[in-house]
């Protein structure tokens, strides 16, 4: 049984910010703009959030600081996706390209400013883990729901469903999400009847920035206690969550789970017994999640459903 | 005069133009980040990073076009792919898969003569560079996987396998590195060895350059003549430029999908064997998590380079001479990242390339006063 609680801690740990940044990759695709720079702005989030729990872990404490951080890496990455939505919406260039250059930027950043910064120009961050739940009152003390789910929990774990929650309300039930849509599936016709493509192709990606800048924060944090300017890829595992849950909230959170549970076996194989005995390398296990998204790609991608113009600049004198 | 004007508003001026314009955009931004960092050492910070290779003499020359050679073939791989309407982000998965290739046989294949060894490694690691494109390649063509994303995904794969092979098979723990190939795997040095070098006493101090760098050189023009000169070529481009026009046209567009892939990682793949085939002094496998830089490398050659062979050379070129100067920037206390930004900004501004190719004969001619 405590192994089964392990498991799903874990799973938590991994799926959680798989979902909010394929979240974010749903704003920006759901509106025309494809985002392949989301690791970038994990990056660059978690920097800024962890450097900030660095510098002020003595003067705040607690979930206070946690929660701070959580803005403050938000804010960064909203700021940092503010460069991918000028280069594809206003300069009309070729979004993978954009994209390829913030992924490039944003470890180089990272790692520049920490070892500029930092004594003897260290690169990791180095920040003491003092925001674990050790049992949430009164859900905690629930027969196994308690274990699985509310037993050294973060308010991270329930800030990924609120945002889920959010983001179903907002694509789906506001006039925001309407139009949003709109401009990924057919921008003229939606340019046609007022609504502002641009705008609404800036907000798309601005959202991605800012739960892409939360995603790569909640994910260092539970995994680790410095920071080392990475974030293993997993921005990339969160484009591939986006389409395997073809473009729909309620679909990722599923396609985030199925990626979390590959990534827990990949990583807590040495206490699952009968994987910690099993001569596998190490190197093996780091494969799985990667192979799996390959896997599951080849066969949910044949009737995929991605918004029709996603990376297609919009041009208004086009046909 | 007449002639002048015609090359200034030609079109290669034009696209080479842009590039330009991206790099010293981004060598600007460089300056600004090394003067936010420390004031006082910006300057020679950036004389650092300007002078490049250079500043350690023959040597150091020869260095650069070690370095270049991978980015050739990684360019090229990347530039190929852009030509045949793919975007090939999986150089770094290819081409340490290729790299591993070659240094297996290199290490292991010593019943081989001298020629022979590095020209069955050399070949193994294209082999070995194709097969991990060949995958994307599939996926793409009969799945409707997207490029991007599986050849990211064969990236880190290649990247784990390649830790997991080296450290089983060709391991030198007390390094922590690959092991040195044989003698005979090494690719001679083609009389590069009496230009580059720097004279410490009596003693010759060599540059790790090799022929590795004919080899690169002889691709591109090959790469050249494929995509210009054969209907391979021909039918390659088609494909890139309309998909619907080109199989109403007869052209197996599926096929072309995977050979272009396949092409592409072996060029990668090519580039791993002949930049890790070169004995102790060269590169090894440092069985790290990270992706090898020369794969993603390719991408900004490849544009800067505006996909064209010959262009690629030259990009390749600066992009190694601005990274070798970046590593002496630890003199200053300047973390080398520097360089990757740069890089970074190059790439970012060489993705406006479209916007300022409209821009550059706007403003010549704005300059003109439109006397005609």
């Amino acid at each position: 049984m405590n192994i089964l609680y392990l498991v799903v801690q874990q799973t938590m740990f991994f799926s959680i910010p798989l979902l909010i940044v394929a979240l974010g990759g749903v704003f920006t695709e759901r509106g025309g703009v494809t985002n392949i720079a989301l690791d970038g702005m994990m990056i660059i989030g978690a920097f800024a959030g962890i450097f900030f729990i660095n510098q002020m872990e003595g003067q705040i404490t607690g979930q206070l600081l946690l929660i701070m951080a959580i803005l403050i890496a938000a804010a960064t990455g909203m700021v940092f996706s503010l460069f991918h939505a000028y280069a594809s919406v206003n300069m009309k260039s070729d979004q993978i390209i954009s994209g390829t250059a913030l992924n490039m930027f944003a470890p180089a950043f990272a790692i520049f400013v920490a070892r500029m910064v930092q004594p003897n120009g260290v690169q990791q961050i180095q920040f003491a883990n003092t925001f674990r739940i050790p049992s949430v009152p009164v859900l905690g003390d629930i027969p196994i729901i308690g274990g699985l789910f509310f037993q050294n929990a973060y308010i991270t774990t329930y800030l990924g469903f609120i945002i889920l929650i959010i983001s179903v309300i907002v694509l789906y039930k506001t006039k925001f999400g309407l139009r949003l849509r709109a401009c990924g599936e057919h921008p003229h016709a939606a340019d046609s009847v007022g609504i502002n493509v641009y705008k609404m192709r800036y907000a798309g990606v601005l959202i991605s920035g800012a739960l892409a800048g939360i995603g790569g924060l909640v994910f260092v944090i539970p995994t680790s206690t410095n920071f080392n300017e990475t974030v293993s890829g997993y921005g990339f595992l969160a484009l591939a969550v986006m389409i395997f849950g073809q473009w729909k909230p309620l679909r990722v959170l599923f396609a985030a789970f199925f990626f979390g549970l590959m990534k827990t076996v990949a990583s807590a194989y040495s206490v699952i017994p009968i994987l910690a005995t099993a001569p596998i390398p190490s190197d093996i296990y780091k494969m799985v999640p990667f192979i799996a998204t390959l896997i599951v790609l080849a066969f949910s991608s044949k009737a995929s459903q991605a918004p029709r113009a996603v990376a297609i600049p919009y041009d208004k004198g086009s046909r | 005069m007449k002639t002048l004007k015609k090359f200034i508003l030609g079109e290669g001026f034009n696209k080479a133009s842009a590039s330009i314009f991206a790099v010293v955009i981004g060598l600007i931004f460089g300056f600004i980040i090394l003067m936010v960092s420390n004031r006082t050492e910006a300057v020679e910070g950036f004389r650092i990073i300007l002078n490049g290779g250079f500043s350690t003499g023959a040597k150091g020359t020869g260095q650069v076009l070690y370095f270049a050679t991978p980015l050739i073939l990684t360019g090229l791989s990347v530039g190929f792919a852009f030509k045949t309407g793919l975007f090939n982000i999986g150089a770094p998965g290819q081409f340490i898969m290729g790299a591993f290739a070659a240094i297996y046989i290199g290490v292991k294949w010593t019943f081989l003569p001298a020629p022979f060894h590095w020209i069955v490694a050399l070949v193994a690691a294209a082999i070995v560079g194709g097969l991990w494109a060949l995958i994307p390649g599939i996926l793409k063509a009969y799945m409707n996987v997207h490029e991007v994303i599986s050849t990211i995904m064969m990236n880190y794969i290649g990247m784990y396998l390649a830790n997991f092979l080296t450290k089983s098979y060709v391991f030198d723990s007390t390094k922590a590195l690959s092991q040195n190939v044989a003698n005979s795997a090494v690719l001679p040095k083609g009389g590069l060895d009496y230009v580059f070098f720097n004279q410490l006493g009596s003693l010759k101090d060599l540059s790790t350059v090799n022929s590795g760098i004919y080899i690169a050189i002889v691709i591109a023009i090959i790469m050249y003549l494929i995509i210009n000169k054969t209907t391979f070529g021909y039918e390659l481009k088609a494909c890139g430029f309309n998909q619907n026009a080109s199989k109403y046209a007869g052209i197996n567009a599926k096929r072309n999908v995977v050979l272009s892939m396949v092409i592409a990682g072996m060029l990668s793949g090519l580039g791993g064997g002949l930049l890790f085939l070169s004995g102790a002094s060269g590169r090894h496998i440092k069985v790290v998590d990270e992706l090898a830089m020369e794969g993603f490398n390719g991408i900004p050659v490849a544009l800067l380079g505006l996909s064209n062979p010959i262009g690629i050379i030259f990009a390749a070129i600066f992009i190694s001479y601005i990274t070798v100067g970046g590593n002496f920037l630890q003199t200053l206390n300047f973390a080398p990242e520097v360089i990757d930004i740069i890089i970074a900004c190059i790439i970012y501004f060489s993705a406006f390339a479209l916007y300022f190719r409209r821009l550059i004969p706007w403003l010549i001619k704005r300059g003109r006063g439109d006397k005609e």
